[in-house]
């Protein structure tokens, strides 16, 4: 077990170093961000300056250990845009996106699970047909329409709820909150509904799928041959073995909503990171888009992890032979 | 024989309705199981053997269902119980083994979480009652440190072993009639033999009636008392087993038993049946038989024979009710 972490661990900061590669060689093919970040009419030298105050003038190799100590520290650079610090930039950007993220995970699990459930116990009633509707609609309607639809119902024609922003907010120890307030929480609603949807119809889905399969497996028709409890059969015995896969899912979805909330984010010009990052790639800031690059690929190493943990607590026959024959 | 038996089942039919029309997998079977006894049922793949085991104890896989007869256990008719009501017969009253002990546990908990649930869904035994209880069990399947290895998992366990297993899970609460449904045909042929004999002197020392489902003749010789033979989702030959395998009446079983190779015996064919069972969809007229029988005559083409009794055996065949007949005229 220690083993497997410590080698996880070891893959983790291989993976690291790759992106932090591509991001880097970001620098070196996207154009001279000087041209950006000094007017027209800057002298050669206050440009030679500038470049030498950001190390653009070292070796290729040094400029890459740089980055990925500076990186490694915490020190993300300066955006060529902001003129700010990139870490002071995201960690006033982080909150936003963590918490739309968040709500919208729950919002998926909350619904996606006891609606999977459902429909895979009753498959062919009224119910579970119309889930499978519904679950076509979320499956194929592209993000921004749902989330344009949206806000037209709810915010045009009915009024009820804001269409664009994020309000409310309580500042936490540098944290930026929105779910302490009514405000935050009806500003949040509609993001997180549209971020949620796909996922949601997704976890259902694949639930459904799950349960339908493990239902006909031999140990469960055994279990009902003993005489168990339907309650029994089918969340003990049923739902636990659909947990693997559906974790397996869950952590890249949960990854995926991370880094693909940009377009919602730019639906409801919610100030995450999704926003930052078009904006970023609108001006060529380069140091912002490889952080961006760094920082979800740390969430999906993280995720990962902690996935292929959870499997150890759900699957026995992973754990080896540990405890057995001895 | 005054003595109610512990199985008995009348006209028993199970159906599948399909879109071409209703398939009939068994048809218009009756059949009991004495208290103490071991009925073998025999047959080809598809003669409807599994699905007789299935119905008896109601987990038909639908849409497949019974669709006439009725199942009595110990006297009380049990085929249209409630679902609830049937839950608690099943593993109670009726205990189930299949026929892939690998697939039939369930893989994410240990054998004795397992063993525990079933023994207290059906007694009011506590957590460490039952416990104790799965571990009797497991020492009496012959499960050696039964103690370690109660906290296992199945994937720990060999195929023979976890057979063991499930044939304490089937016996746990000792239940009235034991269905064991081709409990070693996934088993090495080295363990067969071990299975079948525990699964005979556990059930005798419960006090368990067998229905003994196989395609294995050599496991019925040795175990059974009485054997079943089907044939197309009927009976063919119902009877003692020494009666059924020396002097087979339907020319099925006949057929059967000279197929069966014998020691010592040189042949450069085996002996076999011509011809092969006809799909449910295509079930002939008459006797299902017909078509491969030697001895078949006009009456069996139209004619379905019913079980005729000849001595202590019944059998479904014209054959004997014509001799019948001659010897009445003879008479």
């Amino acid at each position: 077990m220690f083993a497997f972490i410590v080698q996880r661990m070891f893959q983790a900061i291989l993976v690291m170093l790759a992106v932090a590669l591509v991001a880097f060689s970001l620098f070196q093919f996207v154009g001279d961000p000087i041209n950006n970040m000094v007017g027209q009419d800057a002298t050669e030298e206050q440009r030679e300056a500038l470049r030498e105050r950001l190390g653009l003038n070292d070796p290729v190799p040094i400029q890459f250990a740089k980055f990925v100590i500076n990186t490694a520290q915490g020190d993300f650079g300066v955006s060529y845009r902001i003129g700010q610090s990139v870490d002071v930039v995201l960690a006033d950007r982080l909150p936003a996106t963590l918490e739309l993220v968040f709500v919208a995970a729950i919002l998926a699990l909350l619904f996606g699970v006891p609606m999977g459930i459902y429909s895979g116990l009753h498959r062919d009633s009224i119910l579970s047909r119309l889930f499978q509707t519904i679950s076509l609609i979320g499956i194929s309607l592209p993000t921004f329409l749902i989330g344009i639809l949206l806000i037209l119902v709810f915010g045009v024609w009915l009024q009820a709820l804001p269409t664009f922003g994020r309000r409310g907010l309580i500042d936490i120890g540098g944290w930026d909150t929105g779910l302490l307030t009514i405000d935050g929480w009806r500003s949040l609603i509609l993001p997180a509904t549209t971020l949620a949807l796909f996922q949601l119809t997704l976890i259902m889905r694949l639930i459904r799928a799950e349960m339908l399969e493990v239902l006909r497996t031999d140990y469960i028709k055994f279990a009902r041959a003993r005489g168990l409890k339907n309650r029994a059969i089918n969340y003990g015995h049923a739902l636990k073995n659909t947990l693997v896969p559906v974790i397996t899912i869950m952590g890249l979805q949960i990854g995926s909503l991370l880094a693909f909330s940009i377009i919602t984010e730019t639906v409801f010009q919610w100030p995450g990171m999704g926003l930052l990052i078009i904006q970023a790639i609108q001006f060529v800031d380069i140091p912002v888009m490889s952080t961006y690059l760094v920082l979800i690929a740390f969430f999906f190493v993280m995720i990962n992890l902690m996935v292929d943990l959870l499997y150890f607590v759900v699957d026995p026959r992973l754990r080896g032979e540990r405890g057995g024959a001895h | 024989m005054a003595q109610t038996p512990v199985l008995e089942v009348r006209n028993l039919r199970v159906e599948f309705p399909t879109r071409k029309g209703t398939l009939v997998a068994v048809d218009d079977i009756s059949f009991h199981v004495n208290e103490g006894e071991v009925l073998g049922v025999v047959g080809e793949s598809g003669a409807g053997k599994s699905m007789t085991g299935t119905a008896v104890i109601n987990l038909l896989e639908p849409p497949g269902r019974i669709g006439g007869g009725e199942v009595y256990l110990d006297g009380r008719r049990i085929d249209n119980l409630p679902y609830e009501q049937m839950r608690r017969i099943r593993g109670r009253q009726i205990g189930m083994v299949f026929q892939d002990p690998l697939t039939s546990l369930n893989p994410l908990y240990t054998v004795g979480r397992q063993l525990i649930e079933t023994i207290r869904t059906h007694t009011d035994l506590s957590e460490q009652g039952a416990r104790k209880r799965a571990l009797e069990l497991l020492a009496e399947v012959g499960i050696p440190s039964a103690e370690r290895r109660i906290d296992q998992y199945p994937h720990q366990f060999s195929g023979g072993m976890r057979q063991r297993v499930v044939i304490a899970l089937a016996l746990c609460v000792n239940p009235r009639l034991v269905i064991a449904d081709e409990p070693t045909t996934a088993l090495d042929v080295s363990i067969q033999a071990q299975i079948i004999a525990l699964l005979k002197k556990l059930c005798h020392e419960h006090g368990a009636a067998v229905m003994l489902i196989t395609h294995d003749m050599g496991v019925i010789a040795e175990t059974a008392d009485r054997v079943a033979v089907m044939y197309a989702g009927r009976l063919a030959e119902v009877g003692p087993v020494q009666q059924v395998i020396q002097q087979a009446k339907h020319p099925y079983t006949e057929g059967l038993m000279g197929s069966i190779p014998k020691v010592g015996h040189h042949t450069d064919r085996l002996a076999q049946i011509e011809g092969s069972m006809p799909r449910l969809t295509e079930i002939p007229n008459g006797c299902a038989y017909h078509p491969r029988c030697p001895k078949a005559f006009a009456r069996c083409f139209a004619e379905r024979p019913d079980l005729i009794t000849q001595g202590a055996t019944d059998v479904s065949c014209w054959l004997y009710d014509e001799e019948l007949q001659r010897v009445e005229a003879h008479g």
